[in-house]
């Protein structure tokens, strides 16, 4: 029985645990984008509290991922919810960041120019400032979702969700027949993601930048 | 009230009163107790060194930075009063670096303030197309395209179109032709005026090029460093009678040249005592007007009394040249130009003489050499009393024709 046999026999499994990967990276992606983008927003023009999140968020990826997954087992129990929460603190470095980035990019005389026509400071930062960053947020997002679709793996080992679970169950069987089939369809699972997700973020970005931004 | 300005407007759109900007962390404040009035439906030109404060002042005008003491008052109220947003889309403001949206088109970008304020949709694009027009830009080719399309120029251009875009009373305009080339620049200058004497807006306009400021000014403020003016008059005030030192300084040598440029053609009298031929004259009445004339040359004219061309005394009754337009004209001017481009066009002819038309095209009369010398020392409130002035100012300015004055330094 060659890998294609096993997985022939096994796809529905692996369809559905890819399914709750997905899920779980888009748990986590969200989240800290509705954490990160605001906090960003908040603090990308004052230097003290914007280092300050900015460190916070990078403690947060230093954490070895096996370690902070196990950490969280106390307060949230197991399943989902430590999972989402690790990937999530995971995101937020790349997204904060990001979107720090680019908001400092915009060129000031944009920015001069927009207050001098009469434009708020919320019209600036939603007209604005946000289009323009735009670009480099999704960067920033694409980033993220790289880095949470290997580190979701973890997730298993806290009994959560995702394709984890094969690898932990070939990896818990070493040496029988069909340990390293196992293992090898969870990663597989996981680079498809990754180039899939990939691609997705690359025409999200064409069709959400302006052609203005585009143009050289 | 203090009134440091030297000629008192009675209708102050704009009236600034002992103005004063330090920036935090520099010794010397950009702006320093400073005074000024600016007339309603006037171009108030300010010009000066980079960084003696010009770009300051505009932004304390629109409240985009806070003065740290003094008062700025619009139209009779006071701008701490106001809702700064709102005082902001009253007043139209083309900045330095253009500043354009990158990611909205031209269209767009004109369109900000007309939006803001809720005009239809309808109205805003005839708008966007009517400001393209004006500033040069053929709206089809120009309205959907982004401003990275655009070269620096075309970027300011729609600079200027965006700040005209909801017919502003007050206009701020930081150094709009800074980055066009000197001939589109003189278009864009010409154009400029042609529309302001329709909109008579009042405009603050920026400038470190004091041959744009003479040109385009009603009144020019000279700044000094450290935000000091150090004078503010018109044009021939200025340049025939600088303040002190500095503004000598700062107007450089050709006060006299640069005079020219004040007055157009329109203003000066034509002599009409140039002989003419009609074009239609046949070879003998041309040989006739030029046996009968005092000068060198004889003017055709056509039908609709427009110059075409000239005959020469020196050519032979039989010269092929004697026939149709004559020699072809070099130059004739219109009621735009300036003396200064009439004595130009006398350089570049190597003639004494240039023939001035009028609106329609048609012969007005000639302007000779000596007529305009006559002018530039007549037109000046102060000529009368020959170059030197008694009231003159100090020793030393190198813009002073060389007269009776022995021992005068020339830099
Ligand atoms: N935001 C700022 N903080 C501190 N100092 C400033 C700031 N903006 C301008 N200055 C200083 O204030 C002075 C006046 O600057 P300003 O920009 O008004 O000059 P300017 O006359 O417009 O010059 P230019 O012709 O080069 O545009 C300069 O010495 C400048 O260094
Ligand atoms: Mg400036």
């Amino acid at each position: 029985m060659n890998f294609f046999d096993h997985l022939a026999g096994n796809y529905a499994e692996v369809l559905a645990l890819t399914g709750e990967h997905v899920v779980l990276v888009l748990q986590g992606l969200v989240l800290a984008s509705l954490i990160g983008i605001p906090l960003a927003v908040l603090t990308y023009r004052a230097e003290l509290p914007r280092s300050v999140v900015l460190a916070v968020a990078g403690v947060f990826l230093t954490i070895p991922s096996y370690a902070l997954f196990g950490l969280l087992i106390a307060p949230l129990g197991l399943g989902t919810a430590p999972a989402v929460t690790a990937l999530t603190m995971y995101a937020l470095l790349p997204v904060v960041r990001n979107t720090v980035v680019g908001l400092r990019g915009v060129d000031p005389a944009v920015i001069e120019s927009a207050r001098g026509m009469g434009l708020s400071r919320r019209q600036i930062l939603r007209q604005i400032e946000l289009p323009l960053a735009w670009p480099v947020i999704i960067t920033g997002l694409r980033v993220a979702t790289q880095l949470l679709l290997g580190i979701a793996a973890i997730s298993a080992a806290v009994n959560g969700p995702g394709l984890g679970n094969l690898i932990f169950q070939g990896l818990s069987s070493a040496g029988t027949p069909f340990a390293v089939y196992l293992a090898l369809e969870g990663i597989l699972g996981i680079v498809v993601l990754a180039v899939l997700a990939d691609l997705a973020f690359a025409a999200l970005n064409r069709v959400s930048t302006s052609r203005g931004l585009r143009v050289d | 009230m203090t009134d440091a300005s030297a000629t008192a407007a009675p209708d102050a759109m704009i009236r600034l009163e002992n103005l004063t900007k330090a920036y935090p962390g520099q010794a010397e404040p950009a702006i320093g107790g400073l005074s000024l009035e600016i007339p309603r439906g006037e171009i108030v030109v300010f010009v000066g060194p980079s960084g003696c404060g010009k770009t300051t002042l505009m932004k304390l005008i629109n409240r985009l930075i806070e003065p740290t003491s003094g008062r700025i008052v619009i139209d009779g109220q006071d701008v701490t009063e106001m809702n700064p947003d709102e005082l902001r889309r009253g007043i139209g403001y083309a900045i330095q670096q253009t500043g354009l949206f990158p990611h909205r088109t031209v269209a767009q970008n004109i369109a900000t303030v007309p939006r803001l304020l809720g005009w239809s949709a309808e109205k805003v694009s005839a708008r966007v197309d009517e400001l393209l027009t004006m500033v040069g830009l053929a709206p089809d080719t120009y309205r959907d395209r982004y401003p990275r399309q655009l070269s620096g120029g075309q970027q300011q251009r729609v600079g200027v179109a965006r700040a005209l875009a909801a017919d502003p009373e007050v206009m701020l305009m930081d150094e709009p032709f800074g980055a066009i080339d000197p001939i589109t620049r003189e278009a864009l200058q010409n154009e400029f005026l042609r529309i302001q004497r329709d909109i008579r807006k009042t405009i603050v306009f920026v400038t470190h090029d004091i041959d744009e400021a003479v040109k385009l000014g009603d009144r020019i403020a000279v700044f000094g460093p450290g935000g000091r003016i150090a004078q503010y008059d018109t044009p021939e005030a200025v340049l025939s009678d600088p303040a002190d030192d500095y503004v000598a300084e700062f107007i450089g040598s050709g006060a006299y040249v640069k005079r020219l440029t004040l007055t157009p053609l329109s203003r000066v009298a034509a002599a009409t005592d140039w002989p003419t031929v009609p074009s239609s004259a046949d070879r003998e009445e041309r040989v006739a007007a030029l046996r009968s004339a005092d000068r060198d040359f004889v003017l055709v004219l056509d039908g609709d009394r427009r110059p075409v061309g000239w005959l020469g005394r020196d050519l032979a009754p039989d010269d092929d040249r004697l026939t149709g337009n004559g020699l072809p004209l070099l130059s004739s001017l219109g009621p735009d130009d300036t003396l200064f481009d009439a004595l130009n066009a006398m350089l570049a002819s190597n003639a004494d003489v240039v023939v001035v038309t009028g609106e329609d095209g048609r012969y007005r009369g000639t302007l000779g050499m000596a007529a305009i010398q006559e002018l530039i020392h007549t037109a000046s409130p102060a000529a009368g009393a020959g170059p030197e002035r008694a009231a003159g100012p100090a020793p030393g300015r190198s813009d002073s024709p060389g007269t009776d004055s022995p021992g005068k330094e020339v830099r």
